[in-house]
């Protein structure tokens, strides 16, 4: 079975420190990987080096066995990789609905089409039922800055998906967002990857966010893989145990 | 349909009453006035899309006029070319050299592209001044005519005002569905997150030149109506200042606000005739409401007057960004 991404050898330095440091690994289609690791170990960088955020310093990225290494991130896009930030990136002067058909309209028709054509790109009932898919109907005409940080990650979350990608890189989602919501996303990806058949990479600090909504795990520290498997070898790893706990 | 939209709609019923029965009330000068006010208004227009709503600053407004109002002067009086075929020559020369100029606006920062900018308008202020053989220099060019529609002519004041708010109608219809449309979704997310919006699709790059190119464009129509309107033109009102009052009408009038530069152009035209009489302390008062409004309302008037329309207005929290590079 050949691999839906590919990195080979990927390096990326800023000045004297080596963020990322010959990272290989390998995502099939219909997984949920997740990449875990101390503080700047380097998944970030990993993240903005695959998607044409930085140009790696050395190294290889392969989407369905093409070269994709430094590509910008608008045509990787257009390509179905799609991806969350760790900080929150939403449009906050936009409502959720225009965030999300935002999100979408550039896979729709041409220049021409998004000119002349319908203000929605004809995407107004993907919007509606991606609103209700992450259960923001009451939302949907505030402004994007009204909503609270957990809904805020939702529609972030949710921008990701409108465009129907095959694969999505999320950093960190979990990241601030208080229980109950923690809970509601994670059955929310996990849907959406039956679902859609979504391929995702999923940056995780939360261990039992991971644990859950994983079915392979990456370890990265100093810039380096030092575990990979399921979720329950790699919580045994002692290597892991000991970079977490050495930090 | 809320009380805030109905307050618009009638406001923009009895402005456009105002504007339609002015001939009926005013003298040629006033409809001198109010000819120029419109023409500015279009100017402004352009400046609103490249600034207000993809956010790169530009200090070449003025110089896309002066290039639009040259084209228009040249080519009708010394090569006898009927006044549509310069709004054409004038819309692709400035369209095209506002994409040119957009480049830096993909490399530099805001800071920068100010100055390229305005070493710009200095360039194009100079040839207007120093090559004779082709504007006339400090003596200008005159004659220039004023449309004929349908064996109609639209010389005497009250017509070509007419003429100019038809001009304005059109193009500000135009404006909308362009601002309304995806294009107009994506020229936001440039100016609010160009990494996301980048990420999830948006060619960035493009927008932002369309957005220059077609600010620049809609400078050149406001130039070819300028040139009709005044028929006589020197490089005097093109220099730097035209740009930078441009800017501040843009500013004043609420930025990225589609109102915005029909009240920006009020203040800037209207307000110093009607407030004639009060000799400089115009320009007084002028730059005090610059500074006052910067410091306390940085969306202008227009969204001044929304604080009172909308009275509950949560404040948008400012998006944090990734650093990426
Ligand atoms: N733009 C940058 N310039 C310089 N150093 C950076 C930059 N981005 C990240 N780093 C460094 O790279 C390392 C890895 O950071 P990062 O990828 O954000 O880690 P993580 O996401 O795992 O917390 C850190 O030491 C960080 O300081
Ligand atoms: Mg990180």
């Amino acid at each position: 079975m050949s691999a839906l991404l590919s990195v080979r050898d990927l390096r990326k330095s800023f000045g004297g420190i080596v963020a990322v440091d010959g990272v290989s690994f390998e995502v099939h289609d219909g997984e949920i990987l997740g990449i875990i690791g101390p503080n700047g170990s380097g998944k970030s960088t990993l993240f903005n080096c695959i998607l044409g955020q930085l140009q790696p310093s050395q190294g290889e990225v392969r989407f369905e066995g093409q070269d994709i290494t430094g590509m910008r991130p608008c045509d990787l896009n257009r390509r179905g990789v799609s991806r969350t930030f760790q900080l929150l990136q939403i449009f906050p002067q936009l409502s959720v609905r225009e965030n999300l058909i935002l999100a979408g309209q550039e896979h729709q028709g041409t220049m021409t089409t998004r000119l002349f054509g319908p203000r929605d790109a004809g995407l107004a009932s993907a919007a509606e039922k991606m609103i209700d898919f992450f259960r923001l109907r009451h939302l949907a005409d505030e402004l994007a800055s009204s909503l609270s940080y957990g809904q805020q990650k939702l529609l972030d979350a949710a921008m990701a998906f409108m465009s129907g990608p095959r694969l999505v890189l999320l950093d960190e989602p979990a990241g601030g967002v208080n229980l109950t919501m923690l809970e509601s996303l994670r059955e929310r990806l996990r849907a959406i990857n039956a679902e859609q058949r979504a391929t995702f990479i999923v940056i995780e600090h939360n261990m039992e966010f991971v644990m859950a909504l994983c079915t392979r795990i990456v370890v990265l520290a100093e810039g380096r893989i030092i575990a990979q498997g399921d979720p329950a070898s790699v919580r045994a790893d002692e290597k892991v145990i000991e970079a977490y706990l050495g930090h | 349909m809320n009380a805030r939209n109905i307050a618009i709609a009638a406001l923009s019923a009895v402005v456009i009453a105002a504007l339609l029965a002015a001939p009926y009330a005013l003298k040629s000068y006033g409809l001198y006035i109010l000819s120029l006010w419109a023409v500015t208004t279009i100017g402004a227009i352009g400046l609103n899309l490249t600034l207000g709503y993809a956010g790169q600053i530009s200090l070449a407004q003025g110089a896309f006029v002066g290039i639009g109002a040259y084209c228009t002067a040249i080519l009708t009086t010394k090569y006898g070319y009927p006044l549509p075929f310069t709004y054409l020559v004038a819309f692709v020369s400035c369209f095209s050299i506002g994409w040119v100029l957009g480049y830096p606006a993909l490399r530099v920062e805001h800071h920068y592209l100010a100055f390229v900018t305005l070493a710009f308008t200095t360039l194009v202020y100079l040839i207007f001044r120093n090559e004779e053989w082709l504007t006339g220099g400090v003596s200008g060019i005159g004659g220039i005519p004023r449309p004929v529609m349908f064996g109609y002519s639209l010389r005497a004041p009250a017509e070509f005002y007419y003429f100019c708010l038809a001009n304005l109608a059109a193009i500000s219809l135009a404006f909308w569905g362009l601002i309304r449309s995806p294009w107009g979704r994506a020229f936001v997310a440039v100016r609010e997150n160009p990494v996301r919006a980048l990420s999830l699709g948006v060619d960035t790059r493009r927008y932002t030149l369309i957005a220059f190119a077609l600010g620049a464009g809609l400078g050149g129509i406001s130039g070819v109506l300028l040139a009709q309107l005044v028929q006589f033109i020197d490089p005097s009102p093109f220099s730097l200042t035209a740009s930078l009052n441009l800017l501040l009408m843009v500013v004043v009038g609420g930025s990225g606000y589609f109102f915005g530069p029909f009240v920006g152009a009020i203040v800037a035209v209207l307000l110093p005739e009607w407030l004639r009489f009060s000799g400089g302390l115009y320009l007084i008062c002028y730059a005090i409401l610059v500074m006052v409004l910067m410091a306390f309302c940085p969306t202008g008037l227009i969204g001044l007057a929304g604080r009172f329309l909308k009275p509950v207005s949560k404040p948008a929290p400012v998006p944090a960004r990734e650093q990426t590079t």
